[in-house]
């Protein structure tokens, strides 16, 4: 490969690349703004100014290409110098209002300010005024006054998101950046615009001035959106999830998540229709009870029934895990009926992120051995419970009677309904017993999204049976020095288990002998026993997933 | 037992102690002339100078809104994570505010960092020194308890703007 010699050091470039970016992928940062590795070059905040020997005057990093034998310098008085002055003048008309900003503390120019500037301004005239606060879209807020007109933001709309919506207008100090007139900029991917603005100008009206964001703690995980499975960062601060953010993963999302992921995945984890603790119903009332006597009322009533007088509807927002552990348990009761349900939004799909199939994990589900209920099956589920042949039934982490409104009549029918739900829901209103199931916020496991690749998830926000320091959680500075006196750890811990540890326990009540402590001796099981899965372990899958092998898995509806 | 070594031995004057009771009588005697330095605490109380760090306060402007923007950065800051703020937006030209301050008093060990690091001057240390409390819960100091009217403060600012 041919290699050119970046600041002394020799590093290796693919032809067709740039400078920036073959420094990128040696590890070498050149600071930039406007530039992004997704979007096109545009090359107008010049701070990635470098000097190349043989050359006249400087160059940008991100629009020379990288040729055999160059000599770059990134850090000689004269590129020093020109970052400098090119800091400067970015300064000149930003507001300075950090204090205010929610970016900051993730902001790329207060970040180079400290690294590349002056330190103070020669600047005496009055700085140029713009609008601030407006409203760009339904879930952005636009400060002209701070943005430093890098662009991104309209390069990613016309090239990623394709929608055309945002331009700039007018000249000189005044440009500004605006929607048509009267338009709004509401396209399915806006928040990613707040994601890559370097400067807090687009910032997320969900989040605006929730925490700083030292405040949090970031835990990787993955987006229950839909069946794409985008790589996601959950920020959490007491306790409390406050925002998502977009994790890299070229096979998966790239850089990108879409706004109904980003805004409508996460509020029902520190929500009021939390289910907290186990209950059971006596004398028609749901009523709360220990764990030990919620477990044994349901092991000892299933006990009671013959395998084909249960059905089983697992679930494709439960993890690989719980699905696996529920089909234990089925085969432990003889139950053959062992289904669940598809959640698929006609229509609702694009060639960017979006999926139709609204759950993350229904290719997972069918590989563990779930059967996707169809017409068929449900009419004969419907037959089955009608003529009584059917008594009980298993759902967990699914509103099976808010999608299948037919049931709500046959419940009456039924002499046992067991559910485990994370919120409360019309399902959770016929059960008999509930068991309070943690989110996927809450526990590890792993998803398989329509891509045939297997990822994980992790715990972000603490349960009563959680600690965040034993457990290995990620931990925020003040998660590490608070006490239980302080007000901000006293967030709500909800009474929940993994749906997978609950029939652990019935099982083994039924006289199973599994031992199981972890998420990891679930899963070490399932690759020990699915096909798909051989191999696989936590390391393996990792942050960025890992493809099951053999098989081009794509979506079949 | 070995004998304990003097560093110097006692003359035949000093070992009679007269002349040392004498002595000493006489700087007694010295010092009631003396002005007085004592206070006569709570009747009389003591007035503080401008340098002196009493418990932190965030300063209420004359148009009665507080300066604090709720950046976080006192809270940050502070080594012993006694502050916490909760932002909010208001439509003040501010835009943001604090819904939620809270110092609690237990944690806090008066060493100014706070007032130090705030970019607006909204956070400065009083003159108050006296804090009393019952429980764990009354040491937590809200807004309400934390807001003072500028007027109040005004010799502490002077000396911000001096020496900071």
């Amino acid at each position: 490969m041919p290699k050119i010699i970046l600041d002394g050091k020799e590093i290796e470039f693919k032809p067709g690349q740039t400078i920036i970016e073959a420094a990128r992928d040696a590890g070498i940062d050149i600071p930039h703004f406007c530039w992004h590795p997704k979007l096109s070059v545009s090359g107008n905040c010049r701070m990635c100014l470098v000097e190349v020997e043989q050359m006249p005057k400087l160059v940008i990093s991100c629009a020379t290409l990288a040729s055999e034998g160059m000599v770059v310098h990134t850090s000689s008085p004269k590129a020093v110098e020109a970052r400098n002055a090119v800091m400067e003048f970015l300064l000149i008309n930003h507001p300075l209002d950090c204090p205010i900003c929610d970016e900051a503390g993730e902001c790329k120019l207060q970040e180079y300010a400290y690294a590349h500037g002056r330190g103070e301004s020669r600047f005496e005239e009055m700085k140029v005024r713009k609008e601030k606060r407006i409203q760009l879209g339904p879930y952005i807020k636009f400060d002209a006054e701070r943005c430093i007109l890098c662009s991104r933001c309209i390069r990613f709309t016309d090239e990623i998101a394709k929608s055309h919506q945002l331009t700039f207008i007018k000249r000189g100090d005044k440009v500004t950046i605006t929607t048509f007139p009267g338009e709004s900029f509401d396209n399915p991917y806006t928040l990613n615009t707040t994601d890559i603005c370097p400067v807090g100008a687009l910032t997320n009206q969900d989040f605006r001035f929730k925490a700083r964001v030292w405040e949090m703690s970031k835990t990787n995980s993955i987006c229950i959106g839909c069946a794409r499975g985008c790589n996601i960062e959950i920020w959490v601060r007491n306790n409390q999830i406050l925002r998502l953010t977009p994790r890299y993963n070229e096979d998966v999302n790239s850089y990108w998540m879409c706004d109904n992921g980003r805004l409508n995945t996460f509020k029902f984890v520190n929500s009021d229709s939390r289910i907290d603790g186990p209950f059971v119903r006596r004398n028609g009332l749901l009523e709360k009870v220990s764990w030990e006597e919620a477990l044994s009322e349901a092991s000892n009533k299933l006990k009671k029934y013959k395998g084909n007088e249960i059905a089983f509807i697992g679930s494709a927002y439960a993890t690989n895990e719980d699905n696996f552990m529920f089909i234990k348990l089925a085969k432990l009761l003889d139950v053959k009926k062992v289904m669940f349900a598809r959640h698929i939004k006609e229509g609702d799909q694009d060639d960017i992120l979006i999926r139709e199939d609204k759950t993350p994990n229904s290719l997972g589900a069918e590989l563990i051995g779930l059967m996707p209920i169809n017409e068929n099956l449900l009419n004969e589920l419907f037959e089955e419970i009608s003529t009584g042949k059917i008594k009980v039934l298993y759902i967990i982490e699914d509103d099976i009677f808010g999608k299948y409104e037919n049931l709500k009549e046959l419940a009456k029918k039924l002499e046992l309904i067991i559910v485990h739900a994370t919120n409360k829901n019309i399902t959770t209103e016929f059960a008999d017993i509930l068991f309070p199931a943690s989110t996927y916020a809450e526990k590890h496991g792993t998803f398989v999204n329509f891509q045939g690749r297997v990822q994980r998830i992790r715990p972000a926000v603490a349960t009563v049976e959680l600690d965040r320091a034993l457990d290995g959680m990620s931990m925020s500075r003040w998660d590490k020095f608070g006490t239980p006196f302080d007000r901000w750890m006293q967030g709500k811990k909800y009474d929940a288990k993994p749906s997978w540890k609950i029939l652990t326990s019935i099982s083994t009540k039924l006289g199973l002998k599994i031992k199981y402590e972890m998420a990891e001796d679930v899963f070490e099981d399932i690759a020990n026993t699915i096909d798909e899965f051989k191999g696989l372990d936590y390391d393996l899958i990792s942050n960025n997933g890992i493809k099951i092998k053999n098989k081009a898995y794509e979506y079949i509806k | 037992m070995v004998a304990k070594k003097r560093k110097k031995n006692l003359n035949f004057f000093e070992r009679i102690y007269i002349v040392e009771i004498i002595k000493g009588m006489i700087l007694t005697l010295k010092n009631m002339f003396r002005p007085k330095f004592t206070m006569e605490y709570p009747e009389v109380k003591f007035e503080p100078p401008a340098s002196y760090r009493g418990r932190p306060v965030l300063v209420l402007d004359e148009n009665g809104v507080e300066r604090c923007v709720a950046c976080g950065l006192c809270s940050r800051v502070c080594p012993a994570l006694a502050i916490e703020v909760q932002a909010a937006e208001t439509e003040y030209e501010k835009e943001r505010y604090p819904e939620k301050f809270e110092i609690n008093m237990l944690r806090c060990i008066f060493c100014g960092f706070c007032e130090e690091v705030c970019p607006e001057e909204a956070i400065v240390m009083s003159k108050d020194y006296e804090l009393v409390y019952t429980n764990r819960e009354d040491a937590i100091y809200g807004k309400d308890k934390l807001l003072v009217p500028i007027e109040q403060l005004r010799d502490r600012i002077e000396f911000l703007r001096k020496f900071k």
